[in-house]
């Protein structure tokens, strides 16, 4: 059996498993009809010119690990951002892990979706936010959609500044040998709140995990949310992240993506700048090497004036990994004085590799700035000689070069905690000796 | 100490170093003078090892050892230091942490382990103090957004730390206020011994001035056509370059 077919046929048994009655069943429903009629993308889909899921999809997935499995503090530790205090949602092979997790409702939400679906007093904010600013037409966020069942809920209330960051981890334990993962979370920031989160797949050993997770995030006016993505898993575990995000007034949206491993992952994100005056920043390194595939697949919409968005990319590929940058930038007719920049600077360090990079630019409005610029190119032998002159062999060189590249996306990151630790992943991935500590 | 003997340099097919001999001593300043396209950062970059700089002919010998066939960094290994006319800028390495890198891969390359912390933190504040850097400075990303002066001082600080048995410095003097210059040439002074050699690269008398050469070389065409003391400098500066040029 295909496994479409065998997703389809699952839904029975699926429905089974939870409280259908809830109010949004209906969605799940006609989402699954949605899926049933365009199956998954292929290469024929312009979207999905440069990413295959074929193979991928061969293998023989477990769907619904039900069993809630434990894993020892000590042995993830260094997943969490342990040094400082958060809160966390933790998910272990799809189930919640209220072991590993620490949830709170005191004076903000941060807990589950399951729970927020069946209680009745979330059931006018799920009615409010639940799959409206997801893309009911794209087949894998419907996919994800009809097998809605657990995920992380966080809710912001107005003037809100959570103290803490909150860290939402899904692992994998490779007890399914091939392991389907759906989460579905939804992100609430109301008006003139602030929020820093942090989001992790991560498997603990190598095995096929497939995670197509759909998250959808709801910046009000005059809030902020800081968001990373820290994706640096097994070269087995692959990921399709579809986020949407919808802004209003001076909403300060940034979005971080670390794509530093794994065997192929798509980062579906969806900016709708629904208010005037909202800042939206997506910033992306990806260091890859082996065969790793990532596929940054970004849309900035600009609905209404005065908004401003920045997406800088930075790709440094080796060793037949591939990597894909699609930055489509629309901006409405009655979207006048928009600034609009993406940028997407990529390094092959050797012709094993390959890159695609196309930016999409849809403006119909007159008065507006908008650029964008991609490179693909090797180091700069002039900076290698530099270095060189100075005693430091080439191969450290190049690396130290790289490392310079990349990590100037890190300005940006706020949280100096996690800067630190994508310093040193990114010198690790890189072999780096830098002779210091970072 | 160096020995450049029948030197022929060629970048991309072109010929333009034709033939350049140069003897220079421990203790010894040596300054190479010439108009635009002579060949002065040919040479330096070719002593240095450039890698796009083939030398067909010839030899470079340090302290009885031929550069010709080793690498960049090989060099640096051996002693060879360039004060670069265009430093480059590294994004997200502090001037510390690049230093710290440069010193330990030269101990490594010697069989040394790295610098101890505390000798390195004092070796840093006593050569940063030299060319009065001062502390937010060496935390700044290498060379990025760094004026002229700072990226000059910048490289002679580099020296300093490295102690080099040869230094090369390329057009040291192009864009510094007066100021900067007499810092940056007071701290290579400071760094003159008996024990180390230092060749001067310049299109102007200028710097000459405050690093004074015990030799003065004018370079032309790819050769060396007239050698002398430090007076041919200011002969140069009076009467400019175009005598030479017929002379040759």
């Amino acid at each position: 059996m295909e496994f479409k077919e065998k997703l389809l046929a699952s839904h029975l048994a699926f429905e089974g498993s939870i409280d259908f009655s809830d109010s949004v069943h209906q969605t799940r429903l006609e989402s699954l009809k949605t899926f049933e009629q365009k199956g998954f993308p292929t290469r024929k889909d312009e979207a999905w010119k440069y990413t295959s899921l074929n193979s991928m999809l061969r293998n023989d997935f477990a769907l619904f690990p039900e069993t809630e499995t434990t894993i020892e503090i000590k042995k993830v530790k260094k997943y969490f951002l342990y040094e400082i205090d958060t809160y966390k949602v933790v998910f272990i092979d799809g189930v919640y892990s209220p072991f590993l997790s620490d949830t709170t409702h005191d004076g903000l939400d941060v807990c589950l979706i399951s729970a927020a679906l069946s209680k009745s007093k979330y059931r006018k904010f799920i009615d409010t936010y639940f799959n409206k600013i997801a893309d009911t037409k794209d087949s894998l966020t419907s996919l994800n959609t009809s097998f809605t069942k657990e995920g992380a809920y966080i809710y912001i209330p107005k003037s809100v500044v959570a103290e803490k960051p909150i860290e939402l981890i899904h692992f994998s334990t490779g007890k399914e040998k091939s392991l389907w993962l759906q989460p579905r979370n939804l992100i609430v920031v109301d008006k003139n709140a602030q929020v820093q989160i942090l989001e992790r797949h991560q498997s603990l050993k190598p095995h096929q995990v497939v995670t197509n997770s759909v998250t959808e995030i709801f910046a009000h006016q005059d809030s902020f949310l800081d968001y990373y993505k820290i994706q640096n898993d097994f070269s087995t575990a692959s990921l399709i992240d579809n986020t949407y995000i919808s802004q209003q007034k001076n909403s300060n949206v940034s979005m971080h993506t670390f794509s530093l491993g794994g065997k192929l992952t798509r980062n579906n994100l969806n900016f709708y700048l629904k208010g005037t005056n909202a800042n939206a920043t997506l910033k992306g390194v990806t260091i890859l090497d082996e065969k790793q595939h990532v596929d940054h697949y970004t849309l900035v919409d600009h609905i209404k004036p005065k908004c401003e968005s920045h997406q800088d990319y930075k790709g440094v590929f080796s060793e037949g990994a591939v990597g894909v940058f699609n930055g489509k930038i629309h901006v409405d007719q009655i979207a006048q004085k928009t600034n609009a920049f993406q940028q997407n600077n990529n390094i092959l360090l050797d012709d094993k590799a390959t890159v695609n990079t196309k930016p999409q630019l849809e403006i119909f409005a007159d008065d507006v700035k908008c650029s964008h610029g991609c490179t693909v190119g090797q180091l700069d032998e002039e900076a290698l000689f530099y270095l060189q002159s100075r005693g430091i062999p080439k191969k450290e060189a190049k690396a130290l070069m790289t490392y310079a590249f990349a990590n100037n996306v890190l300005e940006s990151v706020e949280l100096p905690i996690l800067k630190r630790r994508i310093n040193i992943l990114i010198a690790k991935k890189l072999g780096v000796n830098l002779g210091f500590d970072l | 100490m160096l020995s450049i003997e029948n030197l022929h340099a060629q970048v991309e097919g072109k010929k333009i170093l034709n033939g350049i001999d140069l003897d220079i001593k421990a203790g010894e300043v040596h300054a190479i003078m010439g108009p635009n396209g002579s060949g002065k950062s040919t040479l330096s970059a070719a002593i240095a090892g450039h890698q796009d700089y083939d030398v067909t002919k010839g030899a470079m010998i340090l302290e009885g050892e031929d550069l010709s066939e080793l690498d960049a960094e090989e060099r640096a290994h051996k002693g060879v230091f360039l004060s670069f006319q265009y430093p480059v800028e590294i994004p997200g390495v502090s001037v510390t942490n690049f230093i710290k890198t440069a010193i330990n891969a030269n101990r490594k390359a010697k069989g040394f382990e790295d610098m101890p912390a505390k000798e390195m933190l004092q070796k840093i504040r006593e050569k940063s103090n030299l060319l009065e850097i001062d502390s937010r400075f060496l935390s700044r990303s290498l060379n990025e957004g760094f004026s002229g002066g700072e990226k000059k001082r910048n490289e002679i600080f580099q020296m300093a730390m490295l102690e080099p048995k040869l230094s090369i410095l390329d057009e040291t003097d192009s864009g510094l206020d007066i100021d900067a210059l007499k810092i940056v040439a007071n701290g290579v002074n400071k760094l003159r011994s008996k024990d180390n050699a230092i060749l001067v690269i310049t299109h102007y008398q200028r710097l000459l001035e405050y690093i004074v050469p015990d030799f003065v070389h004018v370079l032309f065409d790819g050769k060396i056509v007239k050698s002398g003391t430090k007076d041919l400098a200011i002969q140069l500066e009076e009467k400019g370059y175009d005598w030479i040029k017929e002379m040759a």
